[in-house]
């Protein structure tokens, strides 16, 4: 079991390698195909390694940390090559997995232009290896991230991801990309430069970055003092990431500038990042502190629920020259805030509700993102005003079965119940109903009132898209005068991630069964 | 060893110790068995720098490309004399036995220990890059041969010396050993930027070294010794009236080395000194010049004004504060399309690095033990050496005439694709961002030296400083895969060099294994090194 964990991370890294080397012959267009050909075998390998380790992993006991590994990297610094698998990470992984494998499919058909002048590709264009090398090296640091359990090489995968990431939307993006794009690596760098002081600190007064020891002794160990300034430290850079109101800054236009992929991947996976981080770290390692700042992780949680949805209210306005991408990027914000809602509440209910919920934004903000991706390659924007004219875009006629996927994924957005959205934002809002004990209910259950209104304004503006794009008079004269229906390799991408949340809508015990046992053991109550 | 002699014979002004008179009765304590094994290091380089200046005598025009080569050997050849100091305990030579402070090495003027070792690979290492980098810069410039490589190697003996040294005497002469040739090495090129890059660099370093001397004398007058550890002694029983002499002189002597990191407010010679000297010879100053002072001021800090620990904690932290951000808004102020602007950046980057290199030993002022967080100092230093010198090495690879600015970057990667990535690969160690992760532990290592020492605000200062460094490393990265906006020059196919290919290769295969192994520079950084 252990050896597929490695080679889950070795794998794509030994690819991202094999993109330098000159292996895919010399004419240009030959060599692309290959490399993108590549980037589906590896990917598709990956996905079926976690598919492995889900099925051998011991269902029964998901507390239990599984597959390990526990070599020694760097002595100097105490680093261990600690790996393992519990029931929180595990969906996490087979997540990321199949979200990368999705998008290597779609952009081996669909690769972003690059836009290097504007035009058709031309020598200019970044290449396809490029593309392969960096998208591959973005899988290690995913998965290195919810696989390692080791501070600093939770940290040092953390990182990995900010360079790929930053050419993904640098070199292939679209608009405003390179402000865009150092945007998104500065906030995210600064976050986790302060993290790691925060973990320096943990490790200096533990003696250990061991995740797990860590766990284990439960902030035993760690003065007070320390906890609170060591949680404030790794609070920050995480909600950074995750991101939290009001440090989401970056994430609008890093979204809107992103390539579809690069889009798909930085919502479904590395949004979840930081809420795994909170959850891996900061709860069972420093519980004190935690308890600490959990009132206000909870206050700008509601904050950023309602943020949310009000700027996506105002986006999808008619006349609000709103964009697309960045409607759905302001919807994860108000999305992860219930995440946050849920953590904060230090409930094992309100956890499994922000766990269930992270997995839930994946599929349906990955889905919402695909679509998006697309609506823009047809209509070349994704402008509302413009794509919605005088009465709507109207698809349902036009294009009936993008249209039906659109109005799917965005009711599964607004948590319909029996799609995977309603689970955690119900279990979430449960949570800081009745927060653990030490925490200010009153505090929490006005959260919880700003989380139902957040609800609500959420439902409106998904509606009003749905409106917008999906209803209307298909005779009105529209930019694009055909738009393409489903094409087969969007067909594919798609349906497993609308599949998946129909599945975790319907049957919400399949991940809360994992996640459960674990999170009673991360809180110190199983 | 000039110390060594002072403090045997000469008479103490305070009087505090035994004089040792002439009539001593046993005469052999005063003749001097050499460990040749320990001085072998600086000793080759020194041998190595007159035999290149000899051979230069005599050796006909057409021959002297040998000249480099005999560098490149003598520079190899002290790099081997390090091995057989590496295991067993430090070695100690040129001792006096009746010094006050007498422990083992007390009383000695060179001791090779673990932090001599590895200040002494960094040198030698790094002159060693250096000397490979300037193969075709002398050719291509017409350089004089003969006195180049005589320059280069005597800097390096210095550089070399400094790190072992262990009296103040010996060090201000080992510093001066390293600068002298430096200020020539920078004049070299004999262009009107030269001269003045020189003239600059001369004026400064002179002014400080003199400052250094008043203090040393100061230090000197008020501890009655030389050498470190009985100066730390000294120091702590001066009598009260000397007091205010011993402080104003620790301060003026940390001044002198302060200079040579290009600690702030010294660092002002370091863009124009760069920009005129030949690119090697800004590589070498960037790497084995701050090697140099750094070592300098950690031994004169940690051993000999240990009683003044907290004061110069907390100095030494202010400056590492405002040395990195100096350096990182300079950096950032640095306009990309300007001539020379891929030096300077290189130059601003060097003094933000200087920062991040003075951190854990601000740290060892705080630090219960006062040694350990050097190890952090040495570990990043000798990361920061390879990959820095790879950069200078690209860059003299890409501006063959001098001068290139960071746009000539833009489209490297289409051209050259090696090159690229490799230069890639060396700004992102610097910034200290995966893929670099060479670069990532080194700047751990220092995050914890801080944390450990209860700098928390240090760190913050850090953290911010690594994320603005981080803006400016990641535009000339982006500019590399960028699209070219003009064709390539004609010469762009031609071949590199053998001499850059070698340091390309060493320094970018350096970085690579350290990335897959950090442990093998990192356990420098583990245990004690003194």
């Amino acid at each position: 079991m252990n050896a597929v964990l490695i080679a889950l991370l070795v794998l794509p890294l030994l690819g991202a390698a094999l993109t330098l080397a000159p292996v895919f012959g010399p004419d240009r267009a030959v060599a692309g195909r290959r490399a993108l050909r590549l980037n589906s075998v590896v990917t598709g390998a990956v996905f079926l390694l976690t598919v492995a380790l889900a099925a051998g992993f011991d269902h029964d006991e998901p507390a239990r940390m599984q597959a390990t590994t526990d070599v020694s990297w760097i002595p100097a610094l105490n680093v261990r090559l600690h790996l393992g698998v519990d029931g929180v990470s595990l969906p996490l992984i087979v997540l990321t997995a199949l979200l990368t494998f999705l998008c290597a499919l779609y952009s081996e058909k669909r690769l972003p232009d690059g836009e290097a002048r504007g035009g058709a590709p031309d020598e200019h264009s970044p290449s396809p290896q490029a593309f392969v090398g960096l998208f591959l090296l973005l899988e290690v640091g995913m998965l290195a991230t919810f696989a390692v359990l080791d501070l600093l090489l939770f940290f040092l995968a953390f990182e990995i991801v900010l360079i790929p990431m930053y050419f993904l939307i640098a070199r292939w993006g679209s608009g405003a990309k390179a402000p865009a794009a150092n945007r998104f690596i500065l906030y995210t760098l600064l976050g986790s430069a302060v993290m790691l002081l925060g973990f320096l600190l943990i490790g200096s007064e533990a003696g250990t970055f061991d995740m797990q020891a860590l766990a284990a002794a439960h902030g035993n160990g760690l003065s007070h003092t320390t906890q609170v300034i060591a949680a404030l430290a790794i609070m920050v850079g995480l909600a950074v990431k995750a991101p939290a109101w009001p440090l989401h800054s970056w994430l609008p236009d890093a979204h809107t500038a992103a390539p579809t992929v690069g889009s798909v991947l930085l919502a479904g996976v590395l949004l979840k990042m930081g809420t795994y981080g909170l959850v891996r770290v900061l709860l069972p390692i420093v519980p004190d502190g935690t308890a600490t700042f959990a009132p206000y992780l909870g206050a700008f949680a509601a904050v950023g629920i309602v943020y949310g949805s009000l700027a996506c209210l105002a986006l999808a306005r008619p006349g609000s020259k709103g964009d697309l991408k960045r409607l759905i990027a302001y919807s994860s914000v108000g999305h992860m805030g219930f995440v946050l809602l849920g953590i904060a509440s230090l409930t094992p209910v309100g956890v499994n509700g922000a766990l269930f919920a992270n997995i839930a934004h994946g599929l349906i903000t990955g889905l919402l993102f695909f679509l998006v991706g697309a609506l823009k390659d047809r209509y070349g924007t994704a402008d509302l005003d413009t794509l919605s004219g005088a009465t709507g875009a109207a698809l349902y006629g036009r294009a009936p079965r993008i249209g039906a996927l659109l109005a799917f994924a965005a009711v599964a957005s607004l948590g319909l119940p029996g799609l995977a959205g309603f689970w955690g934002e119900l279990l979430a809002m449960f949570g800081a109903f009745d927060p653990a004990d030490g925490l200010s209910r009153p505090a929490f259950v006005t959260y919880m009132v700003l989380a139902g209104l957040g609800t609500l304004l959420t439902a409106a503006y998904l509606l009003i898209v749905v409106k917008r794009v999906c209803m209307g008079d298909p005779r009105q004269p529209a930019p694009v005068a055909e738009v393409a229906d489903l094409r087969p390799y969007e067909a594919v991408s798609w349906t497993p991630l609308a599949a998946l949340t129909l599945v975790a809508g319907l049957w919400p015990a399949l991940l809360l069964g994992l996640s459960d046992p674990a999170v009673k053991h991360l809180l110190g109550g199983g | 060893m000039l110390a060594a002699h002072t403090a045997a014979l000469g008479p103490h002004s305070t009087g505090q110790h035994t004089v040792t008179s002439l009539a001593v009765a046993n005469p052999g304590s005063l003749i001097q068995s050499v460990d040749w094994v320990a001085i072998a290091p600086p000793l080759i380089a020194a041998v190595a720098a007159l035999a290149v200046l000899v051979t230069d005598l005599f050796l006909p025009e057409r021959h002297k490309r040998w000249l480099g080569r005999l560098t490149v050997a003598g520079l190899a050849l002290a790099l081997i004399a390090l091995l057989p100091l590496t295991d067993g305990s430090p070695r100690a030579t040129f001792c006096v036995r009746n010094v006050a402070g007498g422990t083992d090495s007390g009383g000695c003027s060179y001791v090779a220990d673990h932090f001599a070792l590895v200040f002494q690979l960094l040198a030698l290492g790094g002159a060693l890059i250096a000397a490979l980098l300037s193969m075709h810069t002398v050719d291509d410039e017409r350089l004089p041969r003969g006195e180049y490589w005589f320059l280069l190697l005597s800097s390096a003996t210095g550089a070399a010396l400094l790190p072992a040294s262990r009296d103040l005497a010996t060090m201000v002469i080992a510093l001066e050993v390293a600068s002298l040739p430096a200020f020539a090495l920078v004049a070299l090129r004999r262009d009107g930027r030269g001269a003045e890059a020189a003239l600059k660099f001369f004026v400064s370093s002179v002014t400080a070294t003199a400052v250094m001397l008043l203090g040393v004398g100061f230090v000197y007058a008020a501890s009655g010794s030389l050498h470190l550890g009985a100066v730390a002694e000294g120091l702590e029983h001066a009598p009260g009236q000397l007091k205010p002499l011993a402080e104003a002189g620790a301060v003026l002597t940390l001044v002198g080395f302060a200079f040579k990191v290009a600690a702030v407010p010294f660092h002002f010679w370091v863009p124009d000194t760069y920009t005129g000297a030949p690119l090697p010879v800004a590589g070498y100053l960037s790497v084995v010049g701050k090697a140099a002072g750094l070592s300098g001021l950690a031994l004169a800090t940690t051993v000999a004004f240990r009683p003044y620990a907290h004061t110069w904690g907390l100095a030494l932290a202010v400056l590492a504060a405002l040395t990195m951000t100096v350096g990182n808004v300079g950096a950032l102020r640095q306009r990309f399309d300007t001539r020379y602007s891929a030096v300077r950046l290189l130059a601003w980057s060097s003094v933000g690095q200087a920062g991040y290199l003075l951190v854990p030993l601000a740290a060892a002022g705080y630090a219960p033990t006062g040694t350990d967080p050097l190890g952090a100092t040495a570990a990043y230093a000798l990361i920061y050496g390879v990959v820095n010198l790879g950069a200078f090495g690209v860059v003299a690879a890409v501006g063959r005439r001098a001068g290139a600015s960071v746009d000539d970057f833009r489209g490297l990667f289409a051209r050259n694709r090696w090159t690229a990535l490799a230069l890639a690969f060396f700004l992102l160690c610097l910034a200290g961002l995966p893929p670099g992760v060479v670069g990532l532990f080194g700047k751990v290592v220092v995050f914890r030296a801080a944390v450990d020492a209860g700098l928390g605000w240090l760190a913050v200062v850090m953290a911010v400083n690594v994320v603005v460094a981080l803006y400016y490393y990641l535009l000339w990265t982006a500019r590399l895969f960028a699209p070219a906006e003009r064709p390539a020059p004609a010469d762009a196919e031609r071949r590199l060099p053998a001499g850059l290919t070698a340091t390309l290769g060493l320094t970018a295969s350096a970085a690579v294994v350290l990335s897959v192994a950090p442990q093998l520079v990192l356990q420098v950084a583990g245990g004690s090194l003194f």
